[in-house]
């Protein structure tokens, strides 16, 4: 790590873990004569960290019999596939993902595009009002989400957007967060190439779509990464704002389908098997961008 | 509620972002810039009321109006029919507050969160200080495995892992009980006793949330210049002395930002004790934001649930303002 210790290495921190030569460094830093300890403690935490997730993944192949085995059968003794098609049978899983994925895909377009504009109005141009603009963000930013449920349900229920597309996607259409993260990214792109452009006679809209946005792409990687994963994974408002079963996200279905006796029946290998399949898509995409989290993550709470 | 929002994407992304007069706000500041600077003032002014107004509307619509709302609503009797008809609730001062405070499932609630916060908020900063540490000094090689590990619990889908949790405990099936029997023992039912139910759900949070701790932790470390630990280690500080008197002063903001986020988000839990015990066993799990999701949309009690959004509100307020003084007087 010593390597790439120095200040204002975070924004190239994300390379550091692919990159042998860093990783590698031949230093002798840090906790040399434990080195083993560490690793050893690391990997309990490690196996503490994804037990659930491997119970989760192993329990939902068990039969009845391996399920309530004690003590605990880890390794089923017969995989099995009854307990997904219990659960396909009970549970439109399809017309849920399809529910999530919709709902996403929009609430990202419109965060990136809505986002971006104000991150581009608040980092490069100069405009009165401009001051009162960011502390409405940054005030927005710490408002807890509790505090606009009710009336924001009254609210959808006179517009008729109960149990609609646009009443999950409009609330989050526009987050705080991604406006400073936005803001953040483009004020590090040089004024003097805004300025040429616009002694060319480019507008600002053109500056923004065609010059700003294209070299902001690792930012907007990253923001549609949170938001996506955001929406995929909310879970309070779909629950206020949908009352018909067709309209619920997966997070919803699943919680109505856990919470609900009479569904699950009390199952724990077909609840499994529903956990499971919600939570892979989340893992797989987690683990091919990884990298874009942590950078997030890091960058947001830098500021 | 489209319309309005379709328009305000329609004027923004207008003709080359030209369209002066269309913004409202733009007329007065243009010409104000006009006057102090020059042309480009004058246009940019324009541009960046009209890149501003998609995000102000949404945020006026749905965020600084329902805000306001829930303000006024807490001060109503705002009740089922008032769906319909929201104007004809009836004002009656500050009576749902007054009640709250008599309201013993209320502050058994509001005691309920504080438990979570103070045990689980705590356990996590320093969980994910001590990974972040041993990550960043200890180890060369697999860092990057680790930390994917460690983060994998905070991106997966809360609702699952509540479930996930819930079989993970589960006294007759479940994998600790199970561990428990191999030994000989009964092991016991967490999420169905009074005692163990909240430490289970504490638990359950530090597991998910160590990881956010972690990475912030990890950049935070980051940016100590290596010459100062140099400097240390010349003048011969050993492990702990260098943990003590560098990294961890050095990391004081970072711990302030992790400790006040972890406590907003502890604050408003809701989904764990939603799926995993509804609240039980007899209120044992109740917290603030479940008990206001059922007064207002199991009970139809909105105006008092939008007070005990409102005092929650207060509370997250006041305790991060606190945090913010505590911990930056510490670092004079």
């Amino acid at each position: 790590m010593s390597a790439t210790n120095a200040p204002g290495t975070l924004r190239t921190a994300p390379t550091e873990g692919r990159s042998p030569s860093t990783g590698s460094a031949p230093k002798g830093k840090g906790l040399r004569p434990g080195r083993a300890l560490v690793y050893v403690l690391l990997s309990v935490g490690l196996l503490v960290m994804s037990a659930p997730f491997l119970w989760m993944a192993l329990s939902s192949f068990k039969t009845t019999a391996d399920l309530s085995a004690s003590p605990p059968v880890w390794i089923p003794s017969h995989w099995t596939l009854d307990n997904f098609r219990e659960l396909l049978d009970k549970l439109d899983l399809p017309l849920y993902f399809m529910n999530s994925v919709i709902v996403a895909v929009l609430v990202t377009v419109c965060n990136l595009v809505f986002c971006s504009m104000l991150g581009y109005a608040l980092a490069k141009l100069k405009f009165a009002g401009q001051n009162k603009i960011f502390g409405l963000v940054l005030g927005a930013l710490m408002v807890p989400g509790n505090l606009m449920l009710l009336p924001l349900f009254v609210l959808m229920s006179k517009l008729g957007l109960i149990d609609s597309y646009a009443g999950l996607v409009l609330p989050f259409a526009a987050g705080a967060f991604g406006v400073f993260l936005m803001r953040q990214f483009m004020q590090a792109i040089p004024d003097e190439l805004l300025e040429a452009a616009r002694m060319d006679g480019a507008s600002e809209w053109y500056i923004f779509w065609r010059i700003v946005m294209p070299l902001v792409k690792p930012a907007l990687a990253t923001l549609s990464i949170f938001t996506f994963l955001g929406s995929w994974n909310n879970f309070v408002w779909p629950l206020i704002a949908t009352n018909d079963p067709d309209k619920y996200t997966l997070p919803v279905a699943l919680a109505t389908f856990a919470t609900d006796p009479n569904k699950a029946g009390g199952s724990n290998g077909v609840l499994m098997a529903g956990a499971f399949l919600v939570v892979l898509p989340v893992l797989i995409l987690f683990i091919a961008l990884q990298r874009h989290f942590t950078q997030g993550i890091a960058t947001a709470g830098m500021k | 509620m489209s319309t309005v929002t379709g328009k305000a994407a329609q004027t923004a992304k207008g003709p080359e972002g030209r369209a002066t007069a269309k913004s409202p706000a733009a007329g007065p500041g243009a010409s104000q810039g006009r006057q102090v600077r020059r042309k480009p003032l004058g246009r940019q002014n324009a541009a960046g009321w009209l890149f501003s107004t998609p995000f102000l509307v949404l945020f006026l619509v749905f965020m600084a109006f329902p805000i306001l709302a829930t303000l006024v609503m807490s001060f109503t009797d705002f009740g089922l029919r008032n769906v319909t008809h929201p104007l004809d609730a009836k004002f009656i001062g500050f009576e749902n507050y007054v009640n709250l405070f008599g309201d013993e499932k209320f502050l058994r609630s509001l005691l309920n969160t504080g438990y979570f916060v103070v045990v689980g908020v705590p356990l996590t900063i320093v969980i994910g200080l001590v990974v972040a540490v041993l990550l960043n000094n200890g180890i060369d090689r697999a860092r990057t495995f680790f930390r994917v590990g460690f983060y994998a619990p905070v991106v997966t889908t809360i609702v699952a892992v509540a479930v996930v949790w819930r079989f993970v405990l589960d006294p007759s099936d479940g994998l600790i009980s199970g561990l428990f029997s191999e030994v000989g023992l009964t092991g016991p039912d967490f999420l169905g006793s009074e005692a163990l139910a909240m430490p289970s759900m504490i638990a359950m949070a530090v597991w998910r949330n160590v990881g956010t701790v972690m990475v912030l932790f990890i950049a935070g470390l980051q940016a100590i210049p290596t010459e100062v630990r140099e400097a240390a280690r010349l003048d011969g500080a050993g492990v702990w002395a260098e943990f003590k008197g560098i990294t961890v002063p050095l990391l004081r903001p970072t711990m302030l930002y992790a400790t006040v986020i972890t406590t907003i988000g502890y604050l408003n839990v809701f989904e764990e004790p939603f799926v995993m015990t509804q609240g039980g066993p007899s209120d044992s799990t109740l917290t603030v934001s479940l008990n206001m999701y059922r007064e207002g949309f199991n009970f139809f009690h909105m105006g008092y649930a939008s007070a005990m959004a409102y005092v929650l509100f207060v509370v997250i307020m006041a305790i991060t303002v606190l945090q913010l003084r505590l911990l930056k007087d510490n670092t004079k």
